[in-house]
């Protein structure tokens, strides 16, 4: 048996489907002056806000494309839709939530994933929060954790103290366009000391053709206080090509805690361009789990700046690329402080010709006096047309920080296979099981729920074409 | 009882015949010794009995009850009774132990059988094969020493309750204690409807796993068949003999054939 007769594929995602379009208000195709002005007028903002989103088009419009990394010079931005809004008012009353919205629901089962073990659930349809509940121990210690644009409207001066601040509208030219048209996304405020026991979630979803989707994320955690956000994304499929370009800023304060736990399941027409970045103070600690299987293109490189002495930054990373996807992922560290330390683990596969990259930086500067960062990259290539490459930046500004790095690239070796086998199990459980444990580093660290979603989602599904 | 039956069996590996025609019958209920000089097929010919993808073979046949071993995938040959302990053990990293060991169990089950029974079983094999129970729970042989992985083979056989067990130098790296252990476990197995293959150079082995049958293989044959008798001249003059019967023993010639793959352009003799 040849490696290159492995024809793992992942089992055809049942989310793929399409609901019918309930959308109430939309934009049009195309981005100019008047959609945004007309955003931020449907949405009744101040005027601060409508001014930082007209500065953000300008500046998108003048950024050039990035021509590092993945190719994207076939986007054309005039043919997606900026704006689209499915439910006239957001409501925590789940009857009141519209049939087709519901199914979709159902069928990604949020209401019994939240009677189980989820704090609260703000689950965005198109770019509008229709449901959102909040459980009692949240409210109870004071937890704020809103929609974005309610955020801004009933917390106005902790949102406009904290957001922009981690990336700013010109970092870079795709979160020019989330300041220029964003809308929907979550807005967390944890009070200092406040631990919460369970972890908060949000699920996002795409269900309009050619809808962009530009989320923003605004996470504030004081000092001493501790909190675990789970968001996940899964979208039906669409001929045409769609665009997803998130913001998640996030502020861990001194001694505080934020895990931020994400698995991308994006449809394979998406482009997923996402700028995710925590500032972490004098210690504290930032933990991405990340995990990309869905979408066309992905770019996204979680990153933590630890910027206060002692502060820690984790990121334990997934890339599965199938047949056509190209997921160039991978992780930031920023050391500006002495004693900060960060960790990297990215575990990539590819098969069926897919593509998955490790792009990462570490970045010690002058100042990170006795800084230590450890960076591991694995990869499993499950056949002959597929690829991956590594390519980690180091970057050492003083003389005694640590880095270590250390990759492997692998196959499924035809002992393992053979072994498993060799005691009953079918060639897809074996390499099943194989998959399993290489990505188990990551799976161990989801909850209970997510890891169980996570396999259904990697199913493997080989045909017949046994061993021997 | 059942019957595994290898006849005129050729196997080749990497284009190179190292079986020239085995005849092997085994029967449930018999334990048979294979020996010989290393490099001369013993590993080989348990390897083809389970299938392994890298040997070929290239005439013959093996049968289990009649049916066609050949024609079955290796997860149907151990799903119809047949077992390989395994001299290298694999390792599988982030797969732990009583994961693996559910999943091969209900391989062969109908229903899947049920967490406690599961847990009962595991405990009860762990046990007596005086196993640290934190076994189960680490990743498949990933850290486990030479002997912790030997145990490891017997208690999936143990768990797995296979009709023919080919046993691959399942004695080495294990101490006298843990082989008296283990021979007990065999040999308590050996009381059911179970038959034997014991790959092995020592004798202390099957002092305490007493053979019915041994076979001598040199060159890719069985050239001597008898009983214990041939495994205390073994012991005593080693394998000169076997050339007054005609026969070239092989030289060991596996640190080479690692060269052949390396130079490329090795000559096959």
């Amino acid at each position: 048996m040849a490696l290159e007769d492995l024809d793992i594929q992942i089992q055809s995602v049942d989310d793929d489907f399409a609901d019918e379009d309930v959308s109430v208000f939309t934009t049009g195709k195309g981005l100019n002056e008047a959609v945004v002005r007309e955003i931020s007028r449907v949405k009744g903002e101040p005027e601060w806000m409508l001014n930082y989103r007209l500065e953000s088009l300008r500046k998108f419009n003048e950024m050039p494309m990035p021509t590092w990394g993945v190719d994207l010079s076939q986007m054309d931005f005039a043919e997606y839709t900026y704006y689209n809004r499915p439910a006239d008012d957001l409501t925590d009353n789940w009857d009141e939530v519209p049939e087709t919205i519901k199914n979709t629901f159902n069928r990604l089962g949020i209401p019994e994933a939240e009677q189980k073990f989820l704090a609260g659930a703000s689950a965005q349809y198109e770019s509008e929060v229709v449901y959102h509940n909040m459980l009692s121990e949240v409210r109870e210690k004071g937890v704020i954790f809103l929609d974005i644009d309610s955020g801004l409207r009933e917390h106005p001066d902790i949102f406009r103290k904290y957001f922009d601040t981690v990336i700013p509208y010109d970092d870079n030219k795709f979160s020019a366009l989330n300041g220029a048209v964003w809308s929907g996304g979550s807005f967390i405020y944890v009070p200092k000391g406040v631990t919460l026991e369970k972890p908060l979630q949000s699920y996002f979803r795409i269900n309009s053709e050619r809808m962009a989707q530009f989320e923003r994320t605004l996470i504030i955690v004081d000092e001493g206080a501790n909190i675990h956000y789970v968001e996940g994304c899964t979208a039906p499929a669409y001929s045409k090509d769609s665009l997803h370009a998130g913001v998640v800023e996030i502020i861990v304060g001194k001694n505080a805690t934020c895990r931020y736990t994400t698995i991308q399941n994006w449809s394979r027409n998406i482009n997923n361009l996402v700028t995710q970045r925590a500032l972490v103070h004098e210690g504290g600690s930032m933990e991405w789990v990340d995990g990309n299987i869905g979408s066309q293109v992905t770019m996204k490189y979680p990153a933590c700046i630890l910027a206060g002495e002692g502060a820690k930054g984790t990121v334990i990373t997934i890339a599965v690329a199938d047949k056509g996807q190209i997921l160039d992922s991978g992780a930031k560290m920023i050391h500006l402080a002495p004693n900060t330390s960060s960790q990297i683990i990215s575990k990539s596969i590819t098969r069926n010709g897919g593509k998955a990259d490790y792009r990462g930086l570490v970045r010690h500067t002058k100042k990170a006096i006795n800084a230590k960062s450890k960076v591991e990259c694995d990869t499993l290539i499950l056949d002959a047309i597929s690829a991956s490459d590594t390519i980690p930046t180091n970057i050492v500004a003083n003389s005694d920080a640590i880095i270590e790095h250390e990759a492997t690239v692998s196959k499924v070796s035809e002992d393992q296979l053979f072994y498993l086998m060799s005691r009953g199990l079918t060639k897809e459980q074996a390499t099943e099981m194989i998959v399993m444990g290489f990505i188990e580093p990551f799976s161990r660290e989801l909850p209970m729920e997510y890891a169980v979603e996570l396999n259904q989602l990697i199913k493997l599904d080989m045909g017949d074409n046994a061993i021997g | 009882m059942s019957v595994l039956k290898v006849e005129n069996l050729h196997v080749a590996v990497g284009g190179e015949e190292i079986l020239k025609g085995v005849d092997l019958t085994l029967s449930t209920q018999e334990t048979h010794a294979l020996m010989g000089p290393n490099g001369n097929g013993k590993s080989t010919l348990l390897a083809a009995i389970m299938g392994h993808p890298r040997y070929e073979v290239t005439e013959g046949s093996i049968t289990l009850d009649g049916e066609d071993v050949l024609a079955m995938s290796v997860d149907e040959r151990s799903r119809k009774g047949l077992f390989l302990g395994m001299q290298n053990p694999q390792e599988i990293p982030g797969v732990t132990n009583s994961d693996f060991l559910r999943a091969a169990m209900n391989a062969r089950r109908e229903q899947p059988l049920n967490l406690f029974r599961f847990i009962k079983a595991l405990e009860g094999a762990i046990d007596d094969l005086g196993m640290d129970e934190n076994l189960a729970h680490r990743y498949l042989n990933e850290g486990f020493s030479g002997g912790e992985k030997k145990r490891n083979e017997i208690l999936q056989m143990k768990l797995l309750q296979p009709k023919f067990a080919l046993l691959d130098e399942i004695d080495s790296g294990l101490d006298v204690d843990a082989l008296g252990v283990v021979s007990n476990v065999i040999n308590d197995m050996r009381q059911g409807d179970m038959g034997l293959l014991l790959v092995s150079h020592y004798e202390r082995l099957y002092k305490l796993v007493p053979p019915t049958h041994v076979h001598v293989l040199v060159d890719g044959r069985i050239v001597a068949e008898g009983g214990m008798e041939l495994i205390n001249k073994i012991n005593a003059e080693g394998y000169e003999w076997v050339k007054e019967l005609g026969v070239d023993i092989r030289e060991k010639e596996e640190k080479q054939g690692i060269m052949l793959g390396v130079c490329g352009n090795k000559v096959t003799q």
